[in-house]
């Protein structure tokens, strides 16, 4: 598929490297881009096994950059460009890890990865178990996820519940930079075939990135959800751009005296499913926060297995859901921006769990 | 594409106005079109307005070795096999259409859940098997078993896959029919159809990644999965990344019930392969000297980074799975019964094993009977043979088992322990 976003992609691009740099002078920062590319070029180098495939990811270094000099660097055969076919060069990625490579093949954005659904969900996923564990499948498949910006409905969605739906995968969404790092470092050395999401608007953003995050042997594990910020009140559970409304929501609810605990979740399979437990056994409120769809996505699993669980004693208020509008991305600006959830969403939903006015 | 093409744009350039002719300006283009456009195919202008008609076009020719009756047409392509080879292909095929013959019946009766014949194919898999090397990698699509068993699968393997017991190398985890095996280079089979394909051109990628390595992929398909994206997607992938594979298909004139005639309008499955730049051969499927011929020759072609595509000509004599059943759109039956009797591979070749003596009724009557009891025999162990143990539902969905299925495990565990004798357990095997 030939996507309108390779000329919207060159655009951010553009933009985010220029954003980059300027925060790149200061030493302490690191933006999701160049994480991305650092653990690229890491693993290229470790395990010669390890190659990078997808559309324009070579010379053109990527629609959005990520590969962004690996092909100078490596060459044709670790940096490779495959002919236009979703099906096709995901099939390909699925036959090269049966055959021993550790293929990290990227979808220019997760929108197309659909028509390579088969590949993933049926070959992928589901081969070791059906060859009883004869047969591995080591893949990253990797791209941005999520809504973007001005793009509408068939290139604005987030697809983290449809791959965290299916046993096989494991699905990885990272939020900032040390994250985008350890967790892609950690997926392409894992034997499992891993959904790596990440998030187009993300990209260009700069994160502290500490001198451990910039070692070569910086590994965070798959499976591990993290509390970004710890309170007493209230339990905001989120992952990758979500996290961005609910510290901001955090912030703004300290400043009236609720301290909300936030959870970024990392990983949504394998699902970190007792530190959120633990937590709702704290605070006694849990509020979920995701640019998905809300109907079987991410929040409903969350809530569906606090509710069967222990922690459903504890609860009291019942646990709310902020995410995306039931409808396709609609293009239009302000329609847009109705129809994803903000900062403002999810303070007045805690507020609503927690009953104040 | 075009912006990015634009901004590099040459035609402003003096180059360009520089060429002062016509002739130049179209040799500059021919030129260009050629090396970058067309594979450095030879470029040329026409002035003749003529769309090109693809049934006028002259279908690509069927390759054989022997007549309808297996004499040698030209004697130079008798690929000269030797008793010992030619009884091995023989005993082979006909193993395979005993065992075929036997597992039908089973799933009729009720005691395996699924199964697919290879009735009227025999030649094409143990032709194509034999010409490749066993280190060759295999990914076959569901109906070539003719190619494992030539690799030396044992019947009882074969046997315990369809009745998914504890002695399966998949552990009953993949429905009858659906071998695979590591040792024999036969990738586990993938339902959904044409997926092998891809995959299979991702497998090449990685042989030629290793160079000298002598091996080569060969993937098989029939012509109704010719149909489905994947099998675009493969032919462009393998022809662009110069892979070391071949393209196997067997069209035998049946997708289920959809015929050849409604499946495609061009020509074939060959007619497709110059389009994609892979080189190709139209072969006659029953002909089993044929195969093996064209299969040697294509694997020859493919160790040098060039993907062949083979069209094996054949008749799916069978039904195609025991969920279907053919009478109801093979309404002329004789037309079927015309072809097992005419042109049945298997029949082709023992013609020639007979005329050079190496074969004859009385021992044709012995091997039956034996092979008949190994199966029944090995049938017979495969229905005893205890299932796996239950804590097997968990194993193999990662490569280790996650803490949410260890949960799960030891809730079926203490679920067991008090409800246990609702339960077949003495069918499976204690841990």
């Amino acid at each position: 598929m030939r996507p309108v976003s390779v000329i919207f992609g060159r655009f951010l691009g553009r933009c985010s490297s220029l954003q980059a740099s300027r925060q790149l002078a200061t030493g302490s920062t690191c933006t999701i881009r160049d994480a991305l590319n650092q653990a690229l070029d890491e693993e290229i180098r470790r395990d010669p096994n390890v190659f990078l495939m997808g559309e324009e990811v070579a010379q053109y270094d990527g629609a959005y950059k990520v590969s962004k000099g690996l092909w100078k660097k490596h060459g044709d055969s670790r940096i490779w460009d495959t002919p236009i076919t979703e099906m096709g060069f995901a099939g390909i990625a699925v036959g090269a890890a049966f055959a021993g490579l550790r293929p990290v093949c990227e979808f220019m954005t997760f929108n197309f990865s659909m028509q390579a659904i088969d590949q993933i969900i049926n070959s992928a996923a589901k081969t070791y178990y059906m060859s009883a564990g004869k047969v591995t499948c080591p893949i990253v498949f990797r791209g941005p996820n999520g809504a973007a910006a001005g793009v509408a409905a068939q290139h604005s969605q987030d697809f983290s519940a449809w791959f965290a739906h299916c046993p096989g995968l494991k699905v990885v969404t990272p939020y900032n930079a040390e994250e985008a790092k350890g967790l892609l470092k950690a997926s392409i050395r894992d034997d499992n075939p891993v959904v790596f999401l990440e998030n187009e608007i993300l990209y260009g953003q700069p994160f502290p990135f500490s001198d451990e995050a910039k070692s070569e042997d910086f590994v965070l594990p798959i499976g591990k959800a993290h509390v970004e910020r710890v309170g007493k009140h209230v339990t905001i559970v989120t992952y990758s751009r979500g996290m961005e409304f609910s510290l901001e929501a955090a912030k703004e609810l300290a400043s009236i005296g609720v301290e909300a605990e936030v959870i970024n979740l990392r990983t949504l399979r394998p699902f970190d499913f007792e530190t959120i437990k633990k937590s709702i056994m704290k605070t006694n409120h849990l509020v979920t926060v995701e640019t998905g769809w809300p109907f079987a996505g991410i929040g409903a699993e969350i809530i569906a297995q606090v509710i069967e669980s222990e922690a459903f004693d504890y609860l009291d208020a019942p646990p709310y859901r902020v995410t995306g509008v039931d409808v396709p991305m609609p293009y239009t600006q302000t329609l847009e921006a109705a129809a994803l959830p903000t900062t403002a969403h999810v303070v007045k939903t805690v507020k609503k769990s927690l009953h104040i006015q | 594409m075009l912006s990015r093409l634009s901004r590099r744009s040459p035609f402003n350039t003096s180059i360009f106005r520089s060429f002062a002719t016509a002739r130049e300006r179209d040799e500059f283009r021919l030129q260009e079109y050629s090396q970058k456009y067309l594979g450095y195919r030879k470029a040329v202008f026409t002035e003749k307005l003529e769309i090109i008609d693809s049934s006028k076009a002259e279908a690509v020719p069927i390759y054989r070795v022997t007549d309808g009756l297996g004499n040698f047409i030209d004697s130079s392509q008798d690929p000269k096999f030797g008793k010992e080879m030619s009884v091995k292909i023989y005993e082979t095929m006909t193993q395979l259409n005993i065992m075929d013959r036997i597992l039908y019946d089973s799933q009729r009766q009720g005691r395996i859940s699924f199964y697919m014949t290879n009735f009227g194919e025999e030649g094409n898999h143990v032709g194509s098997a034999a010409a490749l090397k066993n280190s060759d990698l295999v990914y076959g699509q569901y109906r070539e078993v003719g190619v494992l068993m030539w690799r030396g699968f044992p019947l009882e393997q074969f046997m315990h896959q369809c009745y998914g017991n504890s002695m399966d190398i998949g552990k009953g985890k993949q429905m009858p029919v659906h071998y695979g095996s590591k040792e024999h280079n036969f990738v586990t089979i993938s339902s959904p159809l044409t997926t092998q394909l891809p995959q299979a051109v991702g497998s090449a990628y990685a042989f030629k990644r290793q160079p000298n390595n002598d091996r080569v992929v060969c993937v098989y398909f029939g012509d109704g999965a010719a149909s489905e994206g994947d099998a675009h997607a493969a032919f462009n992938f393998a022809a662009t990344l110069d892979c070391p594979i071949i393209f196997f298909c067997r069209n035998n004139g049946y997708a289920i019930s959809t015929p050849t005639s409604e499946q495609y309008a061009g020509d074939g499955i060959a007619g497709k392969g110059p389009g994609y730049g892979l080189h190709t051969i139209r072969v006659d499927g029953n002909d089993l000297f044929a195969v093996y011929n064209a299969t040697q020759e294509a694997r020859r072609v493919a160790l040098t980074n060039k993907p062949v595509l083979i069209e094996a000509m054949t008749y799916r004599l069978g039904h195609h799975s025991t969920s279907d059943d053919s009478t109801a759109y093979r309404l002329d039956f004789k037309k079927v019964q015309t072809w097992g009797d005419k042109d049945h591979p298997i029949e082709r070749f023992k013609t020639y094993l007979v005329e050079k003596n190496w074969w004859d009724d009385e021992k044709e009557k012995a091997w039956q009977k034996e092979v008949r009891k190994r199966v029944l025999k090995a049938f017979g162990d495969a229905e005893k043979t205890k299932l796996a143990h239950f804590h097997e539902l968990f194993e193999g969905v990662y490569d280790q088992v996650p803490e949410l299925l260890k949960r799960q495990r030891d809730e079926l565990d203490n679920h067991l322990k008090e409800y246990g004798e609702h339960y077949p357990l003495d069918r499976c095997l204690r841990k």
